[in-house]
């Protein structure tokens, strides 16, 4: 579980985030959405400890995040896994060696063992062949897969998503949306994941915050966003002509 | 003036996290490695052609400008050993790698941070800045006092051939100027400030990259601002080594 208690975020003296609330469930596909400019993506770097806080307290589980040092704060960074929007991979590494960083870094683990770890997480987001290849060899939806497998390749207890489907089709975003929801029920992650394709919306979706300029403005299910009747929400949801018809229909 | 004291309070900073205790050593071993090779192995041509040629040159205008009968030939060689061991060599050189290394580390971290790579390691609970930067200044550190003697040994070599192929002078009164008046002090001095210019450069630079902010134009800009702080701190650190080291 992650909770975010009256957290406040400005940058010089706008505010981007005013006495947010909220809390996302371990085991479930949590989902930021809002406008471009709400404060989505500022909410997710403040949880993951990128941006400080001005005031508030961020918990994992039960501890409170925002009262560690920054050696303390290491030791759960190595819990958080986090799929940057554009991969954000090491340009001059190939995609082994991105996935396997983590593993050098922090881990005890034998040649042996690390190959075998970076060969099963290549294989979990179905990328196996591109072991030497370097990020700019790779397509967009090939980045973003060695982005979750090295989110992974700890076996983080947390996994943070910045719009990991942008700039991908449809048909490649459902297999990102697809296999960071079967990641997170496989490995009982608390997935939280920064979009506004609604489509991932009503595929994966278990809980659901709506950011409106700064303010938590609703939370639900995807079944409660057929059926909501916040305004801004509505607008966000439903800002295409084909989207309004199908909510009338469905009403 | 009072943003000048805020970048130099954030450069010390910066420097407080780049020599912090590394995660694990032998990762930042095999880092400094292939910095060693990606900044001062490919260097080395660069360092070359510039060393022979200006070598050559000293050579030859000293020969023009000390063409009188009171002044022995050897003085030739006396002078263009001076020259490359003194300035050219640690200065000079320190110079014309702050555009070439200073500009590639600026922008190679500039882009890290753009593209949110840093933050990824920041994320994975890695010191990004001693990650990034502390192998880059050891091999910088470590290499460039290497490529000042090698730079004075090309220079020095220049001067010679230009000696015995254009006849100016004859070869043998160039090697007797070559020891003449020998100071050994003088690598010390030359070693010493191409380790110091090193610090300077791999430093500066990674500090512009490392707070770059926004697109690709601010990493231009980061590059440009990397090169032009390391030359100008360059020069004042080589009037300061001077006045300390005085040869």
């Amino acid at each position: 579980m992650i909770r975010a208690d009256h957290i406040s975020k400005a940058f010089e003296g706008r505010t981007v985030l005013d006495d947010i609330t909220v809390e996302f469930d371990t085991g479930k596909t949590n989902l930021i959405i809002g406008r471009s400019g709400s404060g989505k993506t500022v909410l997710l770097k403040s949880l993951v400890g990128l941006h400080d806080v001005d005031s508030g307290k961020i918990f994992f589980d039960d501890v409170c995040y925002t009262d560690l040092n920054f050696r303390q704060r290491k030791d759960i960074r190595k819990d958080i896994g986090m799929i940057f929007q554009g991969g954000a991979l090491l340009d001059s590494s190939t995609v082994r060696e991105n996935v396997r960083l983590p593993l050098d870094l922090f881990t005890t683990m034998s040649e042996g063992e690390k190959r075998d770890r970076v060969s099963f997480c290549l294989e979990r987001v179905r990328l196996t062949g591109a072991d030497h290849l370097y990020p700019s060899e790779l397509s967009g939806g090939m980045v973003k897969r060695v982005a979750i497998a090295r989110a992974i390749v700890l076996n983080p207890r947390y996994l943070f998503c910045d719009e990991p489907n942008s700039g991908l089709d449809p048909q490649t975003s459902v297999i990102i949306d697809n296999l960071i929801h079967d990641i997170t029920k496989e490995f009982n992650i608390t997935t939280i994941i920064n979009t506004h394709d609604m489509n991932s919306v009503m595929e994966i979706g278990e809980k659901i915050v709506y950011i409106h300029e700064g303010h938590k403005w609703w939370e639900g299910t995807k079944d409660d966003i057929l059926h909501a009747d916040n305004p801004e929400l509505n607008d966000f949801v439903f800002a295409s002509a084909m989207a309004k018809r199908a909510k009338s229909v469905a009403k | 003036m009072i943003k000048l004291l805020e970048s130099i309070g954030r450069y010390v900073l910066l420097l407080g996290k780049v020599f912090s205790r590394p995660e694990k050593m032998r990762i930042y071993l095999r880092r400094i490695a292939f910095e060693i090779e990606a900044l001062g192995f490919n260097s080395i041509s660069l360092t070359a052609i510039i060393s022979a040629f200006i070598g050559a040159v000293v050579a030859l205008q000293m020969a023009i400008t000390l063409e009188s009968p009171f002044i022995p030939q050897f003085m030739i060689g006396y002078a263009t050993r001076e020259v490359m061991v003194l300035e050219f060599s640690s200065t000079v050189v320190a110079l014309i790698l702050a555009g070439k290394v200073g500009s590639n580390i600026a922008s190679e971290i500039g882009t890290m941070r753009i593209t949110e790579q840093i933050d990824a390691l920041e994320i994975m609970g890695v010191n990004s800045a001693s990650y990034l930067i502390l192998p880059k200044i050891v091999a910088t550190v470590v290499f460039f006092p290497l490529l000042t003697l090698f730079s004075i040994f090309v220079g020095i070599v220049g001067g010679y051939v230009i000696a015995a192929f254009t006849g100016i002078m004859l070869p043998g009164d160039y090697i007797e100027g070559l020891f003449y008046c020998f100071e050994p002090f003088s690598i010390t001095y030359a070693l010493v400030k191409g380790a110091v210019f090193a610090f300077i450069i791999t430093s500066i630079s990674a500090y512009c990259g490392y707070y770059a902010k926004g697109n690709s134009l601010e990493v231009g800009r980061a590059s440009t601002r990397a090169v032009v702080s390391s030359s100008v701190t360059i020069m004042i650190f080589d009037l300061i080594l001077t006045q300390i080291m005085r040869v």
